[in-house]
C-alpha cells in the first residue's frame, strides 16, 4: 500500500508543530524519519494514526484521500503503530492485549486469542508467551507484543516511533531483522528515530525533519556527519572534548544495596560500587534494570531494604533527600518534569528550589527576593537558558532549556557528588553539547560524577569507567575503550569471563 | 586511569526481606496475638458451657432455642487463632489471595468466641439465646452488595463513584414513590434502578464531560440526594390538598415477601439464609457472579478494565474511552439504585429520611477491602451486613455496653482497610478524566 502525505499541517495555538509536510512511502519500503526531539515527528505520526486532527493537508492511501477521526479508522485502513511509550495494559496478559479492540464476539475466547498470538509469533519469529502478564515481561518483549498487536490488525503500513530507545544493542539488531522480514512480506515501515547509526543500517530512504518541516531527504549512504548537520541545522561536534581524569579518593560508596519495590520485586540486588573524586562513573543498561531505584536510593528518595550508602565515610542511607542534598550531592533526576522542577513556578523560583533555606536566600521565614532575582539573572546568563524573562514558568520552556534550569540549580552549590540520570533525554543537540561540557568541567573540579544513561553514545562520550547493570545487578565494570558489542552483551546479561574486561 | 577493574562475580543469593514485608509480619503477629489472647481469656472465663441457639430469626413452632455446648466451639476458636498466630510468627501466612482465608478464619473465630462468651453465664431469669445471624445478614445485604458492585464497575472503568450513598437514597425514595403510584413492587424496583441511573447521569456528566474532580462531584451528589429526598418527602400533599395522591402515597403495596425455595431452604444453618428470601435478595445473590462474568469473560468487561487501567492504550486500538466509561457508570448507577430499593420496597414499604444511613460509604469501603474485585467486594459487603445484623441481636444482654458493640464493626473495618488490605492496586487510571492531547 502506498501512503502519501500532502501538505499536512498541525498548529497548536500560534505554534506550528508540522508545517506543510509532504512525504510518500512506497509499498515494502523502510522510510526513516530522522529528527531531533521536538522536531515534530510524533505530531506527524499521531495525525497519521488518527490521534490528532490535522489543521490542513491530506493523507492518501493508494491515491485515495482518507480521513481518520480515531485510531480505529486508521487501524481499519491498515495502519499500525508502535508507540514510543507502549500502549499496553500492564495488568492484562499478552493475549488480552492483542485481542483488545477486536475481541471477535461478545464473550471472550482466550484460547483462540492465545492461538492467534502463537500463530503470528511463529510466522514472524516474534516469540512471546500469550499467557504472560505484560508487566512481568521485559521491555524488549513488550515491544514485540506491540508489533504483534499491529500485525494482528493486518497492518500494511507500520509506524515505529523511537522503537530502539528501550532496547539493548542486540535487541536492536533483532528488531532490524524483524523490520527487514516485514518489508520482504510487503509491509511499509515508517521508522522514526534520532539515532543516525540505525537509520543508516536499515533505511531505504531518509527524510529529515526539523522544526516541523521536512528539510531534505538523504540516502542511507550519506555520512553521519552530513545527517547530523541536516537534522540540527548546523555543524555538530559529535565527540565530547575531555582530558584524562585525575582520579582521587572514593567519595560515594554503595555497599550491598538491595531494594525491593512496592510490588515486592527485588529490583536492585546487592549492588556495590564506589564513585571517586574527579572521575565519571557511567552506569549503562537497558531501562528498567534497577538504575532508577538505585539512583533514588543514593539520594535517599528510596530506602534500601539492605546494604548501606556511604558519603565520605558516613552512612547516609537513612538521611533522606534534604540532608543528602545539604551534604553535597547534586541530583539531576531522570524525569525532570516530575522530579526536577515545578512547571508552574518561574525560572527564578525553580533556580532556588533546594537553596531557599540557605542564609544567602532567606533570613528567618522571609525570602531575600533581591538575592533570588540576582541569582536568577546570573544563572540564566551563565547557563545560556533561553527564556523570555526570569518570570517565565519553566513548564513553557523547551526541553533543553528546562534541563538547563535543573542543571544550573544543581551546579550552583559546592558539590561532592553529582548524580545525573538521563541528563540529556529529550534535549536538543545544542543543549546536549552544553550539558556534557558542564558535566566534564564539574568532574575536572574534583567532583565525583555518576551518570546513568540508556544511550550508549552518551555513556561512551562521558564515562571514565562504565558499570553495566542488568536485572538489578552490576554485571561488570569496564573501561570505556571496550567494544560496543561487548557492552551490548553485558547489557543483555551475559556473565563476563573472569578477569575479562579492561 | 582505572586499570583496577574488578568484574564482580554474581554474588550468592542473599535473602533480603523488604521492610514492608517485615512490617506486615509484625502487624499480623500483634493482631493475631491480641485475638488469641482475648479468645483464650473468654474460653477460660466461661463457667457454664451451655448456651441457647436458635436456628431462625425468631422462634416459631418449628424452631425453638436449643441448648448446646458452646465452650467446645470457643476452644476450637482458640486453636484456630493459635495456629494463625504461629503461622504469622513463622512468617507462613500466604501473600496472595489465600491470606484472605486466614484473616477470615481469625475473624470468624473471634466472632464465634465472642458470641458464645457474650451469651454464656447469664444471670437473668429468662435466658437470651443466640440467633442464627445468617438469615438477617443476607436479608440486610442488598444495598451493601449492590452498592459495592456499582463501585467496582465504575472504578474498574476509571471513574471514582463516591456517590453510592446518593444512589441508594434516591433509589429508596423513588422505589417507594413509584411502587406506591403503580401499586406494584416490580415497578418500584425498576423506578429505584432508574433513580440510581439518574444520579449516575449527573456524575457522568460532570466527571466525564466536564472533567470536574470526581470525589468533589460525588460528595456534592450525596448532599444533593439527601436534601432532595427530604424536600420531596415534604412535598407529598396532605389529605386536604390532594386526597387521591395522598392516599396512593401513604398506602404503598406490601413490601416484598420471602419466597421459600422448597427443599433447599431446609439445608441446616444456611438454608433459610439463602433460600427463603425476597426476590431482591435473590437478585443480590446472583449479581456478583453476573458482574464477575461481565468484567472478566466478556468483550465489554475487557474494554471496561482497559479504560480504567490505560485509557490511551484503549484509545489507540479504537475503543471509545468515554463511551465505555459512560456505560459502566450508568450500569453501576442502576445496580446501586436497585440496592436502595431495599430500604423501602424491600423492608418497610415507605421512605424515611436518610434511609441509607451511611451504608453507601460502607459499600465504598467494601470496594477497597475487596480490592476492586466483584467477588472480594461482595465478601466484604457481606461482612458489613453481618455486623449490621449483629447490632440488632446483641441488645438483649448487657455484658458489654451496647454502644461499644455498635462501633465495633467500624473499628474492625478501620483495622482491616488500614492494616490488612495490603498492597492494593487501584485501577491505574481511577479518577482521571481522559483528555486527548
Amino acid at each position: 500500500m502506498q501512503l502519501q502525505i500532502q501538505g499536512l499541517t498541525r498548529r497548536f495555538g500560534d505554534f506550528v508543530a508540522n508545517d506543510a509536510i509532504d512525504l510518500t512511502i512506497e509499498p515494502g519500503e523502510i522510510h526513516c524519519l530522522l529528527g531531533e526531539n521536538g522536531a515534530g515527528k510524533s505530531t506527524l505520526m499521531n495525525m497519521l494514526y488518527g490521534l490528532l486532527e490535522p489543521s490542513a493537508g491530506q493523507i492518501l492511501l493508494d491515491g485515495k484521500p482518507v480521513h481518520f477521526n480515531t485510531p480505529g479508522d486508521a487501524i481499519d485502513a491498515g495502519i499500525g503503530m508502535v508507540h514510543q511509550h507502549f500502549m499496553l495494559v500492564p495488568v492484562f496478559t499478552v493475549a488480552e492485549n492483542v485481542m483488545l479492540g477486536r475481541e471477535g464476539g461478545p464473550i471472550l475466547n482466550r484460547k483462540a486469542a492465545g492461538q492467534r498470538v502463537r500463530d503470528l509469533s511463529d510466522r514472524y519469529g516474534l516469540h512471546v508467551d500469550p499467557k504472560a502478564l505484560v508487566e512481568d515481561i521485559p521491555v524488549g518483549v513488550q515491544q514485540r507484543v506491540e508489533i504483534l498487536k499491529a500485525l494482528a490488525n493486518e497492518a500494511k503500513v507500520l509506524i515505529l516511533d523511537e522503537p530502539t530507545a528501550v532496547l539493548t544493542p542486540q535487541e536492536i539488531d533483532e528488531l532490524m531483522e524483524i523490520m527487514r522480514q516485514l518489508k520482504a512480506q510487503g509491509t511499509s515501515i515508517i521508522f522514526i528515530t534520532h539515532k543516525l547509526r540505525e537509520v543508516k543500517a536499515v533505511g531505504d530512504k531518509i527524510s529529515v525533519i526539523r522544526r516541523g518541516k521536512i528539510v531534505g531527504t538523504a540516502d542511507p549512504s550519506a555520512s553521519e556527519a552530513e545527517l547530523a548537520e541536516m537534522m540540527v541545522g548546523r555543524e555538530v561536534n559529535l565527540v565530547v572534548d575531555k582530558d584524562a581524569p585525575e582520579v582521587g579518593q572514593p567519595v560515594l560508596e554503595a555497599r550491598g544495596v538491595t531494594i525491593i519495590d512496592p510490588r515486592g520485586h527485588e529490583v536492585v540486588k546487592d549492588v556495590s560500587f564506589e564513585a571517586r573524586a574527579g572521575e565519571v562513573l557511567g552506569i549503562a543498561g537497558v531501562q528498567g534494570n534497577g538504575q532508577t531505584e538505585l539512583i533514588k536510593s543514593l539520594l535517599g528518595l528510596v530506602r534500601p531494604s539492605a546494604g548501606d550508602i556511604v558519603l565520605d565515610g558516613d552512612s547516609i542511607a537513612k538521611h533522606g533527600p534534604k540532608r543528602s542534598l545539604a551534604a553535597g550531592i547534586g541530583y539531576i533526576p531522570e524525569d525532570r518534569s516530575h522530579d526536577g522542577y515545578v512547571a508552574t513556578f518561574s525560572v527564578r523560583e525553580n533556580l532556588v528550589l533546594d537553596l531557599y533555606r540557605t542564609p544567602e536566600f532567606s533570613s528567618g521565614p522571609a525570602l531575600k527576593l533581591a538575592a533570588i532575582e540576582r541569582n536568577a539573572d546570573q544563572r540564566i546568563a551563565e547557563f545560556d537558558i533561553r527564556t523570555t524573562s526570569r518570570e517565565t514558568p519553566v513548564g513553557s520552556l523547551s526541553g533543553g532549556n528546562q534541563q538547563k534550569v535543573v542543571v544550573a540549580r544543581e551546579f550552583s552549590r559546592p558539590l561532592k557528588v553529582l548524580i545525573a540520570s538521563q541528563p540529556t533525554r529529550g534535549v536538543d543537540v545544542g543543549s546536549i553539547e552544553f550539558i556534557h561540557k558542564r558535566i566534564i568541567e564539574e568532574r575536572d573540579r574534583g567532583t565525583a560524577v555518576i551518570i546513568v544513561s540508556t544511550e550508549l553514545d552518551e555513556i561512551f562520550a562521558l564515562s571514565d569507567r562504565i558499570a553495566v547493570m542488568y536485572d538489578g545487578r552490576i554485571v561488570d565494570t569496564v573501561s570505556p575503550d571496550i567494544e560496543r558489542e561487548q557492552i551490548g552483551l553485558l547489557m543483555a546479561g551475559a556473565v563476563p569471563e573472569k578477569g575479562g574486561a579492561a | 586511569m582505572s586499570a583496577t577493574v574488578t568484574p564482580e562475580a554474581p554474588a550468592a543469593e542473599r535473602p533480603v526481606r523488604d521492610r514492608a514485608d517485615k512490617l506486615r509480619q509484625i502487624k499480623l503477629v500483634v493482631t493475631f496475638a491480641i485475638v488469641f489472647g482475648l479468645v483464650l481469656w473468654m474460653a477460660i472465663s466461661i463457667d457454664n458451657s451451655d448456651v441457647l441457639f436458635l436456628n431462625a430469626a425468631s422462634p416459631d413452632k418449628d424452631h425453638q432455642p436449643e441448648a448446646f455446648n458452646g465452650l467446645r466451639l470457643v476452644w476450637v476458636a482458640v486453636a484456630v487463632s493459635g495456629i494463625a498466630l504461629l503461622a504469622a510468627a513463622a512468617n507462613l501466612v500466604p501473600r496472595n489471595g489465600w491470606a484472605l482465608l486466614v484473616y477470615l478464619a481469625v475473624g470468624l473465630s473471634f466472632y464465634v468466641a465472642f458470641t458464645v462468651w457474650y451469651y454464656a453465664d447469664q444471670d437473668s431469669a429468662v435466658e437470651a439465646w443466640i440467633t442464627n445471624p445468617l438469615p438477617s445478614m443476607v436479608k440486610y445485604s442488598p444495598p451493601l452488595v449492590l452498592g459495592a458492585l456499582a463501585g467496582v464497575i465504575c472504578e474498574r472503568a476509571g471513574v471514582i463513584n463516591i456517590a453510592i450513598e446518593a444512589q441508594l437514597v434516591m433509589g429508596a425514595f423513588f422505589g417507594y414513590v413509584i411502587s406506591s403510584l403503580a401499586y406494584s413492587n416490580g415497578a418500584g424496583m425498576v423506578g429505584a434502578a432508574l433513580a440510581g441511573v439518574l444520579v449516575a447521569l449527573v456524575l457522568g456528566l460532570f466527571s466525564l464531560r466536564y472533567h470536574v474532580d470526581q470525589v468533589v462531584v460525588g460528595v456534592v451528589l450525596i448532599a444533593l440526594a439527601l436534601g432532595l429526598t427530604t424536600f420531596l418527602l415534604g412535598q407529598i400533599p396532605t389529605q386536604q390538598e390532594n386526597e387521591s395522591l395522598n392516599t396512593l402515597l401513604s398506602d404503598p403495596p406490601d413490601p416484598l415477601t420471602p419466597i421459600e425455595i422448597p427443599g433447599l431452604s431446609q439445608i441446616p444453618v444456611i438454608g433459610r439464609a439463602l433460600f427463603n428470601q425476597s426476590i431482591l435478595v435473590y437478585i443480590t445473590l446472583l449479581a456478583p457472579i453476573v458482574v464477575w462474568f461481565l468484567l472478566y469473560q466478556t468483550r465489554w468487561g475487557l474494554r471496561v478494565r482497559s479504560v480504567g487501567e490505560h485509557p490511551k492504550a484503549a484509545d489507540t486500538v479504537g475503543i471509545k474511552v468515554n463511551r465505555v466509561r459512560w456505560q459502566a457508570v450508568l450500569l453501576g448507577g442502576g445496580l446501586a439504585g436497585l440496592g436502595g430499593a431495599f430500604y423501602t420496597v424491600g423492608s418497610s414499604g415507605s421512605f424515611t429520611d436518610n434511609a441509607a444511613n451511611g451504608q453507601g460509604f460502607m459499600a465504598l469501603a467494601a470496594v477497597i477491602m475487596g480490592r476492586w474485585h466483584p467477588i472480594g467486594a461482595t465478601m466484604a459487603a457481606f461482612f458489613f451486613a453481618l455486623t449490621a445484623a449483629m447490632k440488632d441481636d446483641f441488645g438483649l444482654v448487657t455484658k458489654v455496653p451496647s454502644e461499644l458493640i455498635a462501633v465495633a464493626p467500624y473499628l474492625a473495618t478501620l483495622i482491616a482497610v488500614a492494616g490488612f488490605v495490603g498492597r492494593v492496586r487501584t485501577p491505574a487510571a481511577d479518577g482521571q478524566p481522559y483528555v486527548k492531547d
